[in-house]
């Protein structure tokens, strides 16, 4: 009878124990798991960055950087433009339905304003930085109907200069367009969406 | 109420722990206790201070200016108000002067302040009363080479910024009865503020500094009383467990 | 039997839990592990609460190790200057502090813990000399335990080193440059140490490289040896009597309870809640610890150019620091600096030769004489001064007495310039630290002890 009490209660009490010390590991854990996210210094490094592309010549492409990954901004000709259409069945998802962008660069060009391409410029396959093959034909060491792109080196995806990837590559979807926003015609902010949007 | 639950763990856990070497302590020079103060109003009036005065020749290299909205600024005062041209919110408080230009011109660099209230503390009080007892013990010297002086920091290579607050001090000696001769301030020039007005400014000021020492310093302690509560009843239960694994042992 | 198994393998009980154990203990010594450590350790009955301190120092071990491995992923050991004149090591102490999320958290556990392991760990040895823990046959943990504090020592000396403070800095500079006292090679040991002719980048980051992980891999060698040498031979009590004598005939000693559950969960898990609250108390409350735990010149960056006016070593290392100090004296060809270091090093030597110097019939201090309680009562206490006195810079009086002094200026002659001198006391209890050990031999045999009962005292 009294050896019957004793199991009981430490049987309660074991179960209290445990289910208490359960709870000190967890909170516990919480200040080393916190730790391995993005510090203070990451977050104002993911800041929203200006851009001042007043200089940037037709053709040509800048690079800035937007929290640590490389963001191209391509001036792009209307020739350039214009090769969007030549390739459009050869890419795989020509009006980006699958692929990452703000609505309001969910269109053919996937910019806000044609001339000016804003993408992030990372693979989406697994994370390498594509390289420029933006002059057309054989020139770049591409094949002789090349319209201009990117080309990355880490498993040949071929992408068109709007950042769409073509048929048959690795990578599963376009570049990844950012949250943009044109602070004035010389200026784009990267990294936010428009505030009256 | 919380603070005072907190204010009593924390002299608790030091009393207890140093209550020996305490009674031991030897006093130095005589510090005034600062009235260090964690309201929002004063530290905000401190933000502003050291902003405007400090902020100059002295950086606060570990501290963003968005951390500043943990007392009670928001972002677009701080935007408007405390940022420097073409600085971000995101941006360490830190300054233009290269170390090399500062030395040159003071002789020595200004310190960084992120952590001058947790670095001044000593046996002769905390840093926020070596701090509050030397901002307001500056004096004229012709002598030195920026015309200022200090009782706390002697031959101080910083002038006294805050001058036109407190105005113009100038060290008076007395000699008393017992031939000892004794040093006092007296305020020769009058600033924009009155002596009230001043102490409690640099009050703000120095309660400021003490924030940035460890802007969350209020959250730890606030978090230590949960843990202290929790371990406490978790004592309660593995204490009764042990005594009824003891009731086997005869 | 295997050959490193002395107990039954485990049978499945036929359910698929039990099946993998089998599968596992058939290959691993799983069940002989937890059997010979844990669940069949016959301990004795009798602990007190002194024998809670090696397991809070398990417990503080495994608290360093955990927030050091987490500190590491934020810390850079890296003595050069940032764009704001800061060392880039001291930067990221106070990046770790303010930027990363629960970091404050992580890096005041781990300031904390290092002064907790000290003080957890000399409770511990005194526990050892209290109750003669050290004697046959247990000598050799108790040189296992001296070799553990003399690696903590390094650790804590070299983790000291990393914030890359005014007192991490200049605490380093004096401490190596001890070494430069020893005759012929020291100079040259003083510079293999630092890498450089002062403290510098690159003593920084190799004291990181010993710190996280070349002391610790011998540390936790160490401690493994010091528990197995401890199961081998069976712990001591309070009483200083062997169970072993009386067995039933199972061989178990009569005077025995199972080490776990009785020690693990009902004995040292209430032990263990009741550190972490004075832990806690202090990590959250006080983590300063007084400017003893983080002193306040250590908020300061280290500055080649500029000594602190008042550098103490950490608190626990004080009392050996006294003594370092307290050697004036040029003896035969040799100078005061080197007396001083032979002190401090062989005021922790000497105990790992306690166990033969201590001759007293009885183990422990229940049944041991006057003589030993008396000086190891003055022991005690000359210890704890010898440690506060190492805090304060030499010229130091008690009660803030200042020296009386002749009208031109010379030391009076007043009895308490003496009495009340720091720095006398110093000298005249770091003799007596010496002098209690090397005379051991004698006093502890004439010592007059009570008969030491058969089996153990429970009540």
């Amino acid at each position: 009878m009294s050896d019957q009490k004793i199991n009981n209660e430490r049987r309660n009490l074991i179960l209290a124990t445990s289910a208490a010390g359960g709870v000190a590991m967890a909170a516990t854990a919480v200040p080393f798991v916190a730790s391995l996210a993005p510090s203070e210094r990451a977050k104002a490094a993911g800041a929203p960055v200006v851009a001042d592309i007043g200089k940037l010549a037709p053709g040509e492409k800048m690079v800035v950087k937007w929290r640590g990954k490389p963001v191209w901004i391509l001036r792009r000709t209307p020739e350039m433009l214009a090769s969007l259409e030549k390739v459009a069945e050869k890419i795989s998802d020509p009006a980006s339905e699958k692929s990452e962008q703000p609505e309001y660069a969910r269109n053919t060009a996937r910019a806000i304003k044609d001339e000016y391409l804003v993408v992030v410029g990372i693979c989406t396959h697994l994370g390498c930085s594509p390289s420029d093959k933006i002059k057309p034909g054989a020139e770049e060491g591409m094949s002789a109907d090349w319209q201009g792109g990117f080309f990355c080196p880490c498993h040949g995806s071929q992408f068109d200069l709007a950042g769409r990837v073509f048929k048959s590559m690795p990578a599963p979807t376009n570049l990844e367009i950012p949250p943009y926003t044109y602070l004035s015609d010389t200026s784009i902010l990267i990294g936010e969406d428009s505030k009256e949007a | 109420m919380k603070t005072r639950v907190i204010k009593l763990f924390k002299r608790l856990a030091t009393v207890a722990l140093f209550a020996p070497a305490m009674a031991f302590a030897a006093s130095g020079a005589h510090l005034d206790e600062a009235p260090v103060s964690t309201d929002h109003a004063s530290l905000q009036r401190g933000a502003r201070l050291f902003v405007n005065y400090c902020l100059n020749c002295h950086g606060a290299s570990a501290v963003r200016y968005n951390q500043l909205q943990k007392i009670g600024l928001d972002e677009k005062t701080i935007t408007d108000n405390l940022l420097f041209t073409g600085e971000k919110i995101g941006d360490m408080m830190t300054i233009a002067m290269t170390r090399e230009d500062a030395e040159a011109w003071f002789g020595t660099a200004p310190p960084d302040l992120s952590l001058i209230a947790r670095a001044k503390a000593s046996a002769s009080g905390s840093g926020a009363d070596y701090l509050y007892t030397y901002l307001r013990s500056f004096y004229r010297d012709p002598t030195r080479p920026t015309g200022w002086n200090n009782t706390v920091f002697a031959n101080v290579g910083m002038p006294h910024v805050l001058w036109d607050l407190q105005g113009e001090q100038t060290l008076k000696e007395t000699s008393g009865a017992d031939g000892h001769t004794a040093h006092e301030l007296a305020l020769t020039k009058p600033g924009s503020m009155s002596q009230g007005e001043y102490d409690q400014a640099v009050a703000d000021l120095v309660s400021f500094l003490v924030w940035m020492g460890e802007p969350d310093a209020g959250s730890r302690k606030t978090i230590g009383i949960f843990v202290l509560v929790f371990l406490a009843g978790f004592y309660v239960l593995t204490h009764a467990l042990g005594k009824n694994y003891w009731k086997d042992i005869h | 039997m295997a050959a490193n198994s002395n107990y039954e393998k485990y049978q499945s009980d036929g359910t698929l839990l039990g099946n993998a154990l089998e599968w596992v203990d058939a290959r691993f010594p799983a069940t002989s592990m937890w059997k010979a450590h844990l669940s069949e350790y016959h301990a004795p009955k009798n602990f007190n609460f002194w024998y809670f301190f090696g397991s809070i120092a398990l417990v503080v071990l495994v608290i360093q190790i955990v927030t050091g491995i987490f500190l590491t992923m934020n810390y850079k050991p890296d003595g050069t200057l940032n764009a704001d004149g800061i060392p880039r090591a001291f930067a990221s102490v106070e990046y770790i502090m303010r930027e990363v999320a629960g970091g404050r958290f992580i890096r005041y556990f781990h300031s904390t813990g290092a002064s907790a392991f000290f003080i957890v760990v000399y409770l511990h040895m005194f526990r050892g000399m209290l109750y003669g823990s050290y004697r046959k046959p247990r000598e050799l943990i108790w040189i296992f335990g001296v070799l553990i504090f003399l690696c903590l020592m390094a650790e804590a000396f070299m983790g000291y080193l990393l914030p890359w403070g005014q007192m991490s800095y200049w605490g380093a500079q004096v401490i190596i440059n001890l070494f430069s006292a020893i005759p012929l090679v020291g100079p040259d040991l003083s510079l293999l140490i630092r890498g450089d002719y002062v403290v510098s980048d690159v003593t920084l980051n190799r004291f990181f490289a010993l710190h996280v992980i070349a002391v610790p891999l011998v540390l936790i060698g160490l401690v493994v040896a010091h528990i197995l040498a401890l199961h081998e031979v069976g712990s001591n009590n309070p009483d200083g009597v062997e169970i072993k004598k009386f067995k039933n005939d199972k061989g178990v000693p009569l005077d025995s309870v199972p080490f776990h559950p009785y020690y693990t969960i009902a004995h040292d898990l209430p032990a263990m809640v009741i550190f972490l609250i004075v832990f806690c108390a202090v990590v959250f409350f006080a983590p300063e610890g007084g400017g003893y735990f983080l002193e306040y010149n250590n908020f300061l960056p280290a500055d080649p150019m500029k000594t602190p006016e008042h550098i103490a070593p950490v608190w626990y290392f004080t009392p050996f620091y006294s003594m370092l100090r307290a050697m004036v004296w040029n003896f035969f060809w040799l100078e005061a600096k080197f007396w001083g270091v032979v002190a401090m090093g062989g005021g922790v030597v000497i105990l790992a030769f306690l166990p033969w110097l201590d001759r007293s019939p009885a183990k422990s201090i229940r049944y041991r004489g006057p003589i030993f309680k008396t000086l190891l009562a003055i022991f005690i206490v000359g210890f704890l001064i010898l440690g506060f006195l190492g805090t304060k810079a030499p010229g130091y009086y008690f009660f803030g007495y200042a020296p009386a002094a002749n009208p031109d200026g010379s030391t009076a002659f007043s009895p308490l310039n003496y009495l009340l001198s720091g720095d006398l006391i110093a000298q005249i209890f770091t003799v007596y630290y010496f002098l209690f050990f090397l005379t051991m031999p004698y006093w502890s045999k004439i010592d007059k002890c009570k008969p030491v009962p058969e089996r153990v005292t429970f009540k």
